[in-house]
Parts: structure tokens; C-alpha cells; sequence
């Protein structure tokens, strides 16, 4: 089935195959987290009963996606390993720590506190379950600094040097940590992350709305993703402009690749809109672009002179076509994003934000519009990265274990099944749950032994359980 | 000044002996699964592990990602020379993870669930038994890389730890549902548990006449000091923890034949280090070898010492929230 594939391109199938599938859950999980705890605060502040509907509404769903982050990222931990070895050899004394220290200080957090979180309310008090469920919170943005330093590690790597076994030697933790890159990577991971989980509130939040526009929790969460909305999709417009600047700064030909610049522009850079990446005559066919706007953007100044792809050995060029597009896909829609937040400001000002049906459904259409843009700007910066693990200094060639052909493809395979059978279901639950109503008790809801978890009189106006089938 | 490099192999044990206890009685629950009758067993059986299965899973990240961290040339080795087990591994560790929520979510699909959770366990503590034989077998290394066949983890002696594996799992959990259940359910995990125990005592004994005849070294360390103290010392300790798990269950007390199982497990545990070490993957790649650079070690260490004590502290609290025997009426979330 997968004969005459190289071992290094199927391996390298085989990571971006199981990180894309993961980084879905990630980017999930840690909005949702922080949007778990702002609820249960609000509740507890205002003892409005809206917000622990919300909380219990959204708990369930968190507690499927993070099951299926946990199983996607043990695989994560162990691929490094398996098709990897030389760059586990190589890169481990400068990488491998960082990766400890997110274990120990981020997962074993999220997982120590999510059961209380999850099913300690009552035995624990409203304090410590708040507690728990900031904690909870705390450890997925703490996993996502330490990795997103690994990551920017890979793509700006400082602070080290090459021992004479050929090992990356750390020579500064701080500058490995804080390389050139992370900071902006950080901050612009995490926005996305926040306004993933805003899009899929508010798209839940429409489909309601909806079916019934006085549905009470409906229009707290719809109201509350469209200000998380048009707060942090500017700010993320803004985060993703410097980071481009960054990038430009020490990976020019990743910058070159997603502007489609094939040629060098000693007056000034157009900014292409559209057009057909040609990567045999080496040109952009039938584009359509906005003379000096890209020297404006990454340079801030009329006419500044950029480089081209021309400048770069062919060896070292990135695929231009997958950023090109990818780039316009994760650029498109966080543009698309700003219109359904102002678009939410304008019917709010009129008082129509319940109202408008136009709205709602825009909302659901771009409900998961967040994952693929998360998606699409992680095939920027990694395919970018190419055809380097390390930029500049590791090539992903001199990076595979001595793993045979046939092997990577059947774990390939295997993985590709079991991710599409497994994350397939659980998917479909979470949409299940989704498309659950959020506020009136379940007439299908079983009395079994699961499922009488109502103590309090406020439980019971949960639904603890989706239809049967 | 000791070794760095010792300090962190054994910390790096002690993460993966953590694992081996943690995730051993919860995947040993779900071995067991299929033994439950009626939904009512089934929920009591998985809510007593349903609070706590991913910290105990997150000992196996660390073990992954300790390993790369401190020993990355062990780490570089070691996978691609179990390339299949720990794909199969990590493949049936994701069936049995979903499978806590996903059951919920369904009832028509509920039996695939259950048969993922089951299967799932099985299969991963199979593998990490299959792993542990083929690591005992030595792992054959060229330069800085594996130099193997793909099949060389594959043989009558990994299975047979594999199988091992299994058991003593499978005598985890059921000691731990003695522990969180009464009555009927708990009754009969003291009855499956007598013969587990008497299972997994047979397959230590086999497992450890064999094990010298996988390699000559482990023969002599454990006849020469310091190992040979150990040599005397345990045989009357693995006696002594099979006689409180045996006159446990006899009494029908709750926890002792937990505790006594785990004891079990932490005999072994250090009978396969004394045979291991000083290297790290035998039976040519020692500790000191493996070892990433001493900046590396030392700043890992620096969080380490703070933020595992943390772990242990929160980890015991998780527990001790969720202490007491599981209520059959008490919901799911």
C-alpha cells in the first residue's frame, strides 16, 4: 500500500499525521480550561445559576477532548523516540529537560487536579474545587509555554553548541528557553487557542439560540464568545504581524515561501492576494497583488527592499506551495474571525444579538474554523522549518533512526486507523453533546445507577447525560 | 561528588516504578473488566479508577520523556529497538484511555467501549511486559544506534514476561478492588486474587531462573557484593510478601493485599535493577554512557527536586479526595 515511499517520508507522514491530530486537542483544551474557570468563578462570585449550567454543560465536553489530548500526546512523547533516534540523540541534552519540566510542571498538574475538577465538587467544597479547577487551567497554559519553547527551540535555536559527539551542548538555559522566536510563538498560540474555544462556544451558542432565542445559557455563551471574539482577534492580527516580523528576522525563507516571493524586490515587495504557486519556473502564476503593501506589512516602510527565494540555495527552499496556501487559509480566516466579531458589536449596539438568525448561523459556520486555523499556521511555521529539524543546523535527512521502510509504514497505517476510528467517535460525541440542549432536563435521562447525580437541587436542572440512542 | 548521572537513573527509576504501580492496578482493573457481571460491577469497577487513571499515566510520559530528557542516547536506542511493542503500546493505551468517557456517552455503542478498555489494557501491559523481557535479552548496539533485527524483541522469554506482566497487573487491580468495593464484587476479586497472586509468584520464580541464562552478568552481580546481600535478603522478603498477601485475602481485609501485591512488585522491581545495573540498557550501554551532558542533568534536577515532592503531595491528595469505597449509586460527572 505504501510501497515506494522512503522510510524518512513516511515517517515524516507519520509526525505531521499524529501532531496534527493532536494539536487539535491541545488548542482545545487549554481555552476551554481557562473558559471552565472563568465560569466557575463567575458562579461563585454571582451565585447565577446560568454560569453552573454553563460549567456542567461544557465540563463533560472538556472531559472527552482531554482524554483524547492525554492518549494523542503519550504518542507525542514516544515518537521522538521511535522514527526520530538521531534527533532524540542529538537534540536531547538541550531539549529533553524542557520537556521534563512540562511534564512534571504541567501535565502531572492538569492530571492531578482534573479528577477533583471533574468529579470532586461535592467532596471537596466550592473553594477547593475552584482551586482544582484553576489549577487545571494553570497546568495547559504552562504545557504550552514549555513546549512552544521546544518548538521555537527548533525554529531559532540559540544558546548551545555541538560537543564533540555531535550532541547540542547547552551552554545558556536562558537563551535556550527564551529563544528568539518563543515569545511571539507563545503569545500567538495561546490567542488561538482562547479564540478556538470562543468560536466553538459561539458557534454552540447559535445553534441554540436558533431553536430558541430565550434559551437562557444559550445567550450567556453566545454573548460572552462574541466579546472574547472582537477582543482577541485584533489582538491576535496584531501577535501574528509581529510574529511574521520575527520570522522575517531569522527565517527569511519561510517568510519568502508564504509571501510567494519567488524573486528578490529591491523597490518594494507587492503583497500577492491570490495566484498559483509555479514551482518549476519558479514564479506565482496569475496573481493578483497589492504593489508594496508586503514591504509594509513585514517592514513597515514604502519600498523596502525584500529578498526573494533566488537568494536561497535550492536545498534549503521550504515547500513555497503548502505555505502559500496555508498562510492564506490561517490569514483568511482570522480576517473572517474580525467580521463576526464586529458584525456581533453592530447587533449587540442594536440590541438584536439574540435576534439576528444571520448571525447565529455565521457563528456555527465558523464554530470549527478556529482548529483549522490552528492547523493551517502550524503547517506554515513547521512546514517552513523545512527541510530542517533544527533550522539551519539539523537537517530533517541527518534527523531519522535507523528505522526501516516497512515498519513506518504499517504504525503509519495503524495509526491513521486507530486515530480516525477512536478521535472519530469521540468527536462525534462532542458534537452530540454539543447539539444537546443546555438547560431544560432531559426527558430521555436514565435513571441507572450512572446516572442519579443529583444531590443538590441545581445538579438536578443538569442534564447529566446526552439522549440515547 | 556522586554521579549526577546515578542520581537521575534513579530517579528515572523511581518514575518508572511509580508507573509500573500506578498504571499496574489500573490497567489490571480493565484485564479484569470482563469478569464484572451486570452494568452495576462494570460502573463501580471503572469509577474506582476513573479519578485518577491519567495522573497514573502521566508516570509514563515522564519515563518517555525523563529518558530523553537525562538519557537521551538510551532513549534514542530503546525505541527503535521496541519499535512494535511501544507502537502497540501507545495504540492499545489510546482505546483504553477514550474508553472512560466514551461508554458514557453511549448506549448503543457501549460493548464496543467496553471491549476497548479491556483489550486495551491487556494489550498494553503485554507489551510492556514484552518490552521488559526484551530489554533483559540485551539490546544489540552499534556506534550510538540500534543495530538489530526488527523481531529481535520477539521471543519465547518476552513472552513469557509478557504473560507475567499481565498477571501481576491483573493481581494489582484486583487487590486494588478489593480495597474500593464491598460485598459481592469484592468477594469475588479475593478469589481471583488468591490465584493471581499464586500465578504471579510462579512466574517470578520462572522468570528469575531464567534470567540468568539471558546473560552471564546478571549471574555474577548477583553473587558478588553488593548485589549478593540483596540475593539473601530477598527470597525471604518476596516469602514475607506473599504471606501477608495470602493471609490478607484469608482474613478478608481491605488493604493489606493491595499493599502486599505492591510489594511484591517492588521486590522485582529492584531484583531487575540490581541485575541491570551499572548499565542502562544492557547488556552494553551503561549509565554514565547514556548520560545527557552534567548542565543538562543538573538543570533538570533543579525542578525536579522541587516539583516531584509537589506531585507526590497533589497526587496524594487526588487520592485521599477520592478515598473510601466506591458508591455504587454515586454518578458519573
Amino acid at each position: 500500500m505504501l510501497d515506494g515511499f522512503t522510510a524518512e517520508t513516511l515517517a515524516r507522514v507519520q509526525f505531521a499525521f499524529t501532531i496534527s491530530f493532536h494539536i487539535i486537542f491541545p488548542a482545545f483544551s487549554i481555552g476551554l480550561a481557562s473558559y471552565l474557570a472563568v465560569l466557575n468563578g463567575l458562579w461563585l462570585r454571582t451565585k447565577d445559576e446560568t454560569y453552573l449550567i454553563l460549567f456542567n454543560y461544557w465540563k463533560k465536553i472538556f472531559a472527552v477532548a482531554f482524554g483524547m489530548g492525554v492518549v494523542s500526546g503519550i504518542v507525542m512523547s514516544y515518537q521522538f523516540g521511535t522514527n526520530w533516534s538521531v534527533f532524540s540523540d542529538k537534540t536531547g541534552p538541550v531539549l529533553g529537560p524542557l520537556m521534563a519540566y512540562e511534564v512534571l510542571s504541567a501535565f502531572f498538574l492538569e492530571a492531578g487536579f482534573l479528577g477533583i475538577m471533574l468529579f470532586g465538587r461535592e467532596r471537596v467544597g466550592n473553594k477547593l474545587h475552584m482551586f482544582a479547577t484553576a489549577m487545571v487551567a494553570f497546568g495547559t497554559l504552562m504545557s504550552a509555554t514549555w513546549i512552544l519553547s521546544v518548538n521555537s527551540w527548533m525554529q531559532t535555536p540559540a544558546g548551545y553548541s555541538i560537543n564533540d559527539l555531535g550532541q547540542f551542548y547547552p551552554e545558556d538555559w536562558w537563551a535556550i528557553v527564551f529563544n528568539p522566536s518563543f515569545p511571539y510563538r507563545l503569545v500567538h498560540m495561546v490567542l488561538a487557542a482562547y479564540l478556538t474555544v470562543a468560536l466553538v462556544v459561539g458557534g454552540v451558542g447559535g445553534l441554540h439560540l436558533l431553536r430558541n432565542r430565550e434559551d437562557g445559557p444559550a445567550r450567556r455563551m453566545f454573548s460572552m464568545a462574541m466579546w472574547m471574539l472582537i477582543v482577541v482577534t485584533p489582538l491576535q492580527i496584531l501577535a501574528g504581524d509581529e510574529h511574521g516580523i520575527n520570522t522575517l528576522e531569522h527565517q527569511p525563507a519561510k517568510v519568502m515561501a508564504m509571501e510567494g516571493h519567488y524573486d528578490s524586490h529591491p523597490d518594494g515587495a507587492p503583497l500577492i492576494l491570490f495566484g498559483i504557486p509555479n514551482a518549476e519556473e519558479k514564479r506565482i502564476d496569475y496573481a493578483i497583488q497589492i504593489p508594496q503593501l508586503s514591504s509594509l506589512i513585514l517592514k513597515h516602510e514604502w519600498g523596502a527592499p525584500l529578498d526573494g527565494l533566488d537568494t536561497i540555495p535550492d536545498e534549503d527552499e521550504p515547500p513555497v506551495a503548502i505555505l502559500f496556501w496555508s498562510f492564506r487559509i490561517m490569514v483568511g480566516l482570522g480576517f473572517a474571525m474580525l467580521g463576526l466579531g464586529a458584525w456581533s458589536v453592530l447587533r449587540r449596539m442594536r440590541g438584536r444579538l439574540y435576534e439576528d438568525k444571520w448571525l447565529h448561523r455565521a457563528a456555527i459556520f465558523m464554530g470549527p474554523m478556529g482548529f483549522v486555523a490552528v492547523l493551517a499556521g502550524w503547517i506554515t511555521t513547521e512546514v517552513g522549518r523545512q527541510p530542517f529539524t533544527v533550522y539551519g543546523v539539523l537537517r530533517t535527512s541527518d534527523s531519522l533512526g535507523p528505522v526501516a521502510a516497512p515498519a513506518v509504514a504499517a504504525s503509519l497505517i495503524a495509526f491513521i486507523v486507530v486515530y480516525f476510528f477512536v478521535f472519530g467517535a469521540g468527536t462525534f460525541y462532542i458534537l452530540r453533546m454539543m447539539n444537546a440542549p443546555t438547560s431544560k432536563p432531559d426527558p430521555l435521562l436514565k435513571d441507572g445507577p450512572i446516572r442519579t447525580a443529583g444531590i443538590t437541587p441545581i445538579m438536578q436542572t443538569d442534564p447529566d447525560a446526552i439522549p440515547g440512542e | 561528588m556522586f554521579e549526577l548521572s546515578f542520581i537521575w537513573a534513579g530517579i528515572i527509576a523511581f518514575a518508572v516504578l511509580t508507573y509500573v504501580i500506578l498504571d499496574g492496578f489500573d490497567l489490571g482493573v480493565g484485564i479484569l473488566f470482563p469478569l464484572a457481571e451486570g452494568e452495576r460491577e462494570k460502573s463501580t469497577m471503572m469509577n474506582s479508577i476513573a479519578p485518577i487513571w491519567d495522573g497514573n499515566e502521566t508516570w509514563l510520559v515522564l519515563g518517555g520523556g525523563g529518558l530523553f530528557a537525562v538519557f537521551p542516547l538510551a532513549y534514542a536506542i530503546i525505541m527503535p529497538a521496541l519499535y512494535m511493542p511501544i507502537i502497540l503500546m501507545l495504540l492499545a493505551l489510546i482505546f483504553r484511555g477514550v474508553a472512560f468517557e466514551y461508554r458514557w456517552r453511549t448506549e448503543r455503542w457501549k460493548p464496543v467501549w467496553d471491549v476497548a478498555f479491556f483489550g486495551g489494557s491487556i494489550v498494553a501491559a503485554f507489551m510492556q511486559g514484552i518490552a521488559l523481557g526484551a530489554l533483559v535479552q540485551g539490546i544489540e548496539i552499534t556506534g550510538r544506534a540500534y543495530s538489530g533485527g526488527w523481531w529481535d524483541w520477539l521471543s519465547v522469554f518476552s513472552i513469557l514476561t509478557g504473560v507475567a506482566v499481565v498477571v501481576g497487573y491483573a493481581l494489582l487491580g484486583s487487590t486494588w478492588i478489593i480495597l474500593k468495593t464491598e460485598g459481592s464484587l469484592q468477594r469475588k476479586m479475593q478469589g481471583y486474587a488468591w490465584w493471581l497472586g499464586a500465578a504471579t509468584l510462579g512466574f517470578i520464580g520462572i522468570v528469575s531462573i531464567l534470567t540468568p541464562f539471558q546473560d552471564p552478568e546478571y549471574f555474577s552481580r548477583w553473587l558478588n557484593l553488593p548485589g549478593s546481600i540483596f540475593s539473601v535478603l530477598m527470597p525471604g522478603a518476596m516469602l514475607f510478601a506473599a504471606w501477608s498477601l495470602f493471609t490478607g485475602l484469608n482474613a478478608g481485609k481491605d488493604g493489606q493485599p493491595f499493599l502486599a501485591s505492591i510489594s511484591i512488585f517492588v521486590l522485582c522491581f529492584i531484583g531487575i535493577g540490581i541485575s541491570f545495573y551499572p548499565n542502562i540498557v544492557p547488556p552494553s550501554l551503561t549509565i554514565v554512557d547514556a548520560a545527557a551532558p552534567d548542565k543538562s542533568l543538573k538543570f533538570a534536577l533543579v525542578g525536579t527536586v522541587v516539583l516531584v515532592p509537589m506531585i507526590l503531595a497533589y497526587t496524594a491528595y487526588a487520592y485521599w479526595v477520592f478515598r473510601g469505597k466506591i458508591d455504587p449509586e454515586e454518578g458519573y460527572h
